[in-house]
């Protein structure tokens, strides 16, 4: 196994009185791709969303325990702005900001500060291409990112992200919301990007954790039944919860 | 009778009387348009806008001074109430979204909007005319945007609350701080209705008469001095309509006509701005 990037332990996280997550502990590792999977309402998007403290826009939320990145517990930390730079997120929906393709992705940089105009050209760049994006996009730089389609703003959302080079990449089912030809290249796309940064993906879709991930975790009722490697997981689940669900028996 | 055959009379019955809804509704805005286009249209020459009113009974004169008063009037109005109306529509919808106050602060506008505005016209003589001691163009802009601040409080919150929420969770998730939110994504996601929404305060203060009686009164003389009296195009139609003279009427006319034109330009124009500038990004 590879060197960790980040260490969730004991973590638990409670809208009002209600415990939404218990007790979750598991390790993320560089440079890899770590799948959540889990029947509708078992908490995986809420874990996702403790990673980059999503859950601090809205009140009533409470959370214990740790999440250990960088030596620091994410769950303490006071410079949420900077804990978002470095643990970027794509959503469900494609999330294009009202301005041109260009100044999407330039956006972020001019968050961090960057400045010199031929330094965000490069970088937009090469996020794009790192996107597999920038073929379809150089010749249209100035027109607004709604004109695209709905898988091209996805991956621009992905470049976007890229741009400010975040350690890991939270996914929130990126592909629930778009055709099997876009969702096959964001596929593809995502298993490329474990070269770049780390990812961490929920998913609804069973056969997509199997394709693309190198791990696996399952989770039911807000609890972490099994992590293990993907094709421990799909192949020889050491949970009977796990082995019932993967093999379609609820869920 | 065949169900097809009822269904397809009970649609022409309703089709027949939505058409007639429309053109009677219509009927009356051609009416009053093309009364104010033709009448108007025949009284505007250039000496409308160069001269300044000519005693009553002689010949010529002009509406020069009010075309300059309405526009210092309702420019000042602008800059008073649209940063007011638009950074108070940011807060209802933004940083006190579910908030108990704001809900109320929000119905508090909506009442505002169709408050009497001769009503704001007395308010406005008791605060400011009174202890001043004298009619003044400042006067009758404040009037004008207490006017309007409602009316973009609520336009503003309203198309703001239409930009998606998870364009604002996306932003957050780069790394921006609220303000930056509002300023670079909200802002511009609600640029048009924004626009829209100033545009049609500014056009609906610019129609007013009765606040700018009791504020800004009128006055025969060009002036540039918003502490003066200042005359305004309203006002002015208001007397010289209600005046004796032909040659007064004919001028009414001429300014209905230019407010009328004011008022389309600007909406045309803006959305020919936003448009253009939205291409660019």
């Amino acid at each position: 196994m590879g060197e960790v990037l980040i260490r969730v332990r004991n973590l638990n996280f409670y809208y009002g009185k209600n415990r939404i997550l218990k007790d979750i502990s598991l390790d993320i590792y560089k440079n890899t791709i770590t799948a959540l999977i889990g029947p509708s309402g078992c908490g995986k998007t809420t874990f996702l969303r403790c990673f980059n403290r999503m859950h601090d826009l809205y009140k009533g939320n409470r959370y214990e325990g740790e999440i250990i990145y960088n030596g620091e517990n994410i769950l303490k930390t006071q410079d949420l702005i900077r804990l978002r730079s470095k643990i970027g997120m794509v959503f469900q929906k494609p999330t294009p900001f009202p301005m041109s393709i260009f100044d999407n992705v330039a956006y972020g940089l001019k968050l961090k500060g960057i400045k010199r105009k031929s330094e965000i050209e490069a970088i937009v760049e090469k996020s794009f291409t790192e996107a597999a994006l920038w073929d379809e996009v150089k010749d249209k730089l100035n027109s607004p990112a709604t004109s695209l389609s709905g898988g091209q703003q996805q991956r621009l959302v992905i470049a976007r992200t890229l741009a400010v080079e975040p350690d890991i990449i939270l996914f929130d089912e990126p592909t629930s919301a778009l055709d099997p030809i876009a969702t096959a290249k964001i596929e593809e796309l995502v298993r490329h990007l474990k070269n770049i940064t780390t990812v961490l993906i929920v998913t609804h879709n069973m056969q997509q954790a199997a394709r693309i991930s190198d791990y696996t975790a399952f989770m039911y009722r807000g609890e972490l039944i099994e992590f293990n490697k993907t094709e421990n997981i799909f192949t020889n689940p050491k949970e009977e919860l796990t082995e019932r669900y993967i093999t379609g028996r609820f869920g | 009778m065949s169900f097809v055959k009822k269904r397809k009379i009970k649609n022409m019955f309703a089709l027949s009387l939505s058409v007639f809804s429309a053109i009677v509704g219509l009927f009356w805005l051609v009416f009053i348009l093309s009364s104010v286009l033709v009448k108007g249209l025949s009284s505007l020459n250039l000496s409308l806008f160069l001269n300044d009113p000519a005693p009553p009974g002689i010949p010529g004169g002009g509406l020069r001074c009010a075309f300059v008063g309405q526009a210092i009037i309702t420019l000042i109005a602008t800059v008073i109430g649209v940063p007011l109306g638009v950074l108070g529509g940011t807060y209802l919808a933004e940083y006190g979204r579910n908030k108990k106050y704001s809900a109320i602060i929000s119905s508090l506008a909506d009442m505002m909007t169709s408050f009497p505005s001769i009503v704001v016209g007395v308010f406005v003589y008791t605060i400011m005319v009174r202890p001043m001691g004298h009619f003044n163009g400042y006067a009758g802009a404040v009037a004008l945007a207490i006017i309007m601040i409602p009316i973009i409080v609520r336009t503003t919150e309203e198309t703001l609350k239409l930009v998606p929420w998870e364009l604002r969770e996306a932003a957050f998730a780069l790394g921006a701080p609220y303000y930056k939110v509002i300023k670079d994504i909200v802002f511009r996601g609600a640029a048009t209705g924004l626009f829209t929404g100033v545009l049609l305060s500014v056009a609906r203060v610019a129609v007013e008469t009765a606040p700018l009686l009791f504020t800004s009164f009128n006055n025969s003389f060009l002036t540039l001095n918003p502490n003066q009296p200042m005359p305004s195009l309203t006002v002015t139609i208001y007397q010289y309509a209600m005046g004796p003279y032909e040659a007064w009427h004919r001028l009414a006319w001429g300014a209905s006509f230019v407010i009328i034109l004011f008022v389309l330009v600007a909406s045309v124009l803006g959305r020919w701005i936003i448009s253009k500038r939205y291409k660019n990004g």
